[in-house]
Formats: C-alpha cells, sequence, structure tokens
C-alpha cells in the first residue's frame, strides 16, 4: 500500500508541476494549423498586464500555445522511426513574399513571333529513318556527323551551278553561316532583352536573292550616297524612295531635323496674319469670270430699262408687224379664235 | 494639340477666304483674347489661348478634342469645313442664299439648293463662291458652294442647281459620330 501511495502521491506532484492542458477562454481562438498560427482575439487584462508584466504575458502565452498543440494533436499521426508525427493540412493564411515576384523570361522574337500566330512547338523523334544508310539516324549530335559523312560521300554537281565548285565546301560555308546568323539572332534578342539600343549595321547581304524592299532601300542609299547627296540624280518613272522603319537615317543627308520651337502666341497670330495677307494680295485683281457675268448683269440690265421705256409705245411697233426681229416675245397665234381683222387680206394657212 | 504647318495654314487659310473673304483676319485679330488653330488627328480646331492652356494638361492620348473643330485635312491635304464652322463662318460671309421654307428640309436632308427653292440671293454672287445657307428668317442652316453666277440665276429653270451642298445643320444628328 505504501509503494501505491507514494507512486500516486508522486503522480500528484507530477500533475502539480505541470499545468493542466485544458485552458478557459471567452472566446474561440482561430487557429491555422498548417502554418501553425493562433490568433488569440480576447482581451487583455490591463490590470495584471501593468501590474507584472512579464508573469502574465509568459502564461498567456503558454496558455495559447497549449490551445494550438491541442489542435495538433486532434489531427491524425504516425509513428515514423519511433518518433510521433503529425502531417500539417495546406496552411490557409496567406504570407506575403520576402522577395518580388520573379519576371518571366523575355520572350525571344521568334516565340514572340510563335505566340502571336499561335505557332505551337512539335516534338520530334532523336533519330530518325534514314532509307538510304537503311538504319536509324540521329537528328542532330553525336554519331550525326559520322552518319552525313557516309550519306554525303559524293555530291552531285547541279546543271546551273559552275562545274569546278566544290560542293562539300560550299555546304560548310552554307552551315557556318547558319551558325553565325543564329548567333547573331540570340545576341539580338539579348539586346532587346535588356532594351539595349543596337546600331544599324546596313542592310543585312545575303547569299541569296534580296527581298524588294532590300533592293529599294540599297538603291535609294546609293542614289544619295554622292557628293551631292542625290540632288542630281536621275530619275526613273514612277520611281519610289524607299520607305519603312528605320530606313530614313540610313539615307545620307535625311537627317531628321530637329523641331522649331513652339512660338508664343503673339508671334503665332503675326505669323498668321502675315500668312494670311500674301494669300489676300496673291488673288488676281481681275476676275475674268466676275467681269464677265457684271458685264452681262449690266447689260440685262440696261435692256430691261430700255423695255421698260418702250412699252408705252408698243401700239406704234406692232402696226408695223414684220418689221421687229428682236421681238422674241411675239404673241402666240390664236388659232382662229381671235379678232379678225378685215382690212387685212387673206392671211392664208397659218404657219409655225 | 499640334500646331499646324505652315503649309496646312495656308490651305486652311485659303478654304477659308473662299467663304469669308477677309474676314478671316478677324477671327485671328480678336480683341477678347488671342485665338489660335490647333490640330489634332488631321482635325483644325479654334480655340482661345486660354482654353488652350488649360487643355494642355490633359495627357494627349486622352483629350479628344477641345475649342471649335473647323473641319478636317483629308489623306490628299485638302481641307474640309465641318458643320461646327458655321458659328464663325455664318456672321461674316459676304455671300447669302436665302432658301424658301420648303425646300429647308431639302437641304437639311443633304441635297443642293435648286432654283425653284431659291428665295434670295446676294447681289454679284460668283461662280463656285463659298456661300452661307440662311432660311428667310436668316437662320443659318449651313454652307455651300454657288453652282451659278447671280446674274445666270436670272434664266436658269426651275430644277438647276444653284448651290452645291457642303455642310447643313442636319448633319449634327446624321453624322452625329464623326463630327467631334
Amino acid at each position: 500500500m505504501d509503494i501505491v501511495n507514494e507512486i500516486l502521491e508522486r503522480e500528484q506532484k507530477k500533475a502539480e508541476k505541470y499545468k493542466p492542458i485544458t485552458v478557459e477562454k471567452h472566446l474561440d481562438l482561430e487557429f491555422d494549423v498548417g502554418s501553425l498560427l493562433a490568433f488569440d482575439t480576447n482581451d487583455l487584462d490591463t490590470k495584471s498586464l501593468h501590474s507584472q508584466k512579464d508573469v502574465y504575458l509568459h502564461t498567456l502565452s503558454r496558455d495559447n500555445a497549449q490551445l494550438l498543440l491541442n489542435k495538433v494533436w486532434e489531427l491524425p499521426t504516425e509513428r515514423i522511426d519511433e518518433a510521433i508525427v503529425v502531417r500539417l493540412p495546406p496552411p490557409t493564411t496567406v504570407l506575403p513574399r520576402a522577395k518580388p515576384v520573379p519576371k518571366p523570361k523575355p520572350l525571344t522574337k521568334w516565340q514572340e513571333f510563335a505566340k502571336a500566330k499561335g505557332i505551337t512547338k512539335k516534338k520530334k523523334d532523336k533519330s530518325q529513318w534514314d532509307e538510304q544508310l537503311q538504319k536509324w539516324v540521329p537528328l542532330y549530335g553525336f554519331r550525326k556527323a559520322a552518319a552525313e559523312k557516309e550519306k554525303n560521300w559524293l555530291i552531285e554537281v547541279p546543271q546551273n551551278v559552275d562545274p569546278m565548285t566544290d560542293m562539300y565546301e560550299k555546304k560548310a560555308s552554307e552551315k557556318t553561316e547558319k551558325v553565325a546568323k543564329n548567333e547573331l539572332q540570340r545576341l539580338k534578342n539579348i539586346a532587346r532583352a535588356r532594351k539595349v539600343k543596337i546600331p544599324r549595321v546596313g542592310i543585312p547581304i545575303t547569299s541569296d536573292k534580296a527581298s524588294a524592299t532590300q533592293l529599294a532601300t540599297a538603291a535609294t542609299v546609293a542614289k544619295a550616297s554622292t557628293a551631292s547627296l542625290g540632288k542630281f540624280q536621275d530619275k526613273l518613272p514612277k520611281e519610289k524612295e524607299a520607305r519603312g522603319k528605320g530606313i530614313h537615317e540610313i539615307i545620307p543627308g535625311k537627317e531628321r531635323k530637329r523641331k522649331a520651337p513652339l512660338p508664343t502666341p503673339q508671334a503665332e497670330r503675326e505669323n498668321n496674319l502675315n500668312l494670311l495677307d500674301s494669300i489676300l494680295n496673291k488673288r488676281p485683281k481681275i476676275d475674268m469670270d466676275r467681269a464677265v457675268s457684271k458685264y452681262i448683269h449690266d447689260e440685262q440690265v440696261q435692256r430691261s430699262e430700255e423695255k421698260k421705256n418702250l412699252k408705252p409705245s408698243k401700239g406704234r411697233f406692232k402696226g408695223k408687224g414684220k418689221g421687229n426681229v428682236t421681238n422674241f416675245s411675239a404673241k402666240k397665234p390664236k388659232a382662229g379664235r381671235g379678232q379678225r381683222n378685215p382690212s387685212k387680206k387673206n392671211p392664208g394657212r397659218k404657219r409655225r | 494639340m499640334k500646331i499646324l504647318s505652315e503649309q496646312r495654314t495656308k490651305i486652311l487659310f485659303e478654304k477659308l477666304t473662299k467663304y469669308i473673304g477677309v474676314n478671316v483676319k478677324l477671327l485671328i485679330d480678336r480683341p477678347d483674347g488671342t485665338y489660335c488653330f490647333r490640330e489634332k488627328k488631321d482635325r483644325v480646331y479654334y480655340i482661345s489661348e486660354r482654353l488652350l492652356r488649360l487643355a494642355q494638361t490633359v495627357k494627349p492620348d486622352h483629350l479628344i478634342s477641345a475649342g471649335t473643330c473647323f473641319g478636317k485635312f483629308t489623306k490628299t491635304n485638302k481641307f474640309r469645313l465641318h458643320i461646327t464652322a458655321l458659328t464663325y463662318i455664318a456672321p461674316y460671309a459676304p455671300f447669302k442664299i436665302w432658301v424658301k421654307p420648303s425646300a429647308e428640309q431639302q437641304f437639311l436632308y443633304g441635297h443642293h439648293v435648286i432654283k425653284s427653292g431659291l428665295g434670295r440671293i446676294t447681289e454679284n454672287t460668283p461662280k463656285y463662291q463659298g456661300v452661307v445657307v440662311n432660311t428667310m428668317s436668316d437662320i443659318p442652316i449651313g454652307f455651300g458652294v454657288a453652282a451659278r453666277t447671280t446674274a445666270e440665276c436670272r434664266h436658269a429653270d426651275p430644277l438647276a442647281t444653284i448651290a452645291f451642298h457642303q455642310a447643313d445643320i442636319g448633319e449634327y444628328i446624321r453624322s452625329e459620330d464623326t463630327l467631334t
């Protein structure tokens, strides 16, 4: 019995030493077990906070830590290598990043183009079946060169090429050119990504055919490359100067002019008035059309006046009959319904 | 708001002198402040210096228009007057045409002025002179170009065109979206 009591006593002592795992709180805490976080929204006890700050804060944090651990213990536990382990749920609290979000890698010119056009990369096999060699040949890399050498043991010289050309050499130079072009484009992409301005190298010299715009640019530049900047060069009919982005800069003597500074309102007004004066003075002093129309108008007015004056003496003219030729407004014949003049001799049939 | 180039200013003034002659000077030389012409997206605006200074505080991309639109430059660099310029042209125009009340609607629908609709015309109007079209009660309703001289009008047949239509106040409704 002594032993039992002793054990019980010891246990009691032990229990006294440890605080209870249950904690009383007015308001429940909010937990984010995933990031081992607990929010205590209860009010602080200001009296004890002032009187015994350290003790109060210590107990408060212990209680809250206890509550958090209680929550952790509620989760399903595993035993791995004599250790009890808990798998935490994903955290719900969004934490701000310490570092800024990494910027997306700038796209190369081709990637940009492909994106705009909706071109997606197709996966190719690393090796291809070669009909001629009757075996699998890698598309690039190890054993590709050897296979190529085996395949091209003889290269035919095409009909349209000088028969003495070394086709192997030609092929090699084409390859080096391609590599060089690729390297240049790679560097250009880097410069573009870093927004470095690279000088224009002029018109690209291609081994193959140049495009129409390239030729036009070359012609324009060549034409302007005289001592007088191409001022006295002959022009073809319908010839147009090359246009486009950056072409203006490479044509000699076509440097962009600096913009004139904005004039003050007074100066602008003066300029406008001067310009207007020059326009108004330029107009012909004698407007032929106007003069003619005025003349016609005067004539018409004069004639109408004359007519008015002649009206009273109308009767006298009528007696004469045939004599007045200018009288266009003669009365229409009345077709027998008018008054007859018996004194007149047989008028005969009406002729119209 | 760009300042007009010398060439464009010349084109603009030449067009304006067709309508109001020497009175263009009165538009520039105003006693109530300095006024000037500014250009934005090929459209020409008549704007007072004071208002212009306020308009310059707006970012160019956000500014649609400021002042009164006089017209626009076409792609071939010709100037075309808009109806919005009528308020400045009508009081100064030396040559006018008055249309009969019956022909007002025809004109406001964008048709030319024909002889039968002609009420009055300024004496000695030359051919192809810019004219302001008024109603009989002296309300300006648009402008056009005289197709005949006054003398020729007297003897024209009733359906002959007297003035070519260029702009009328009906455009405020018809082409509301393009007028700025």
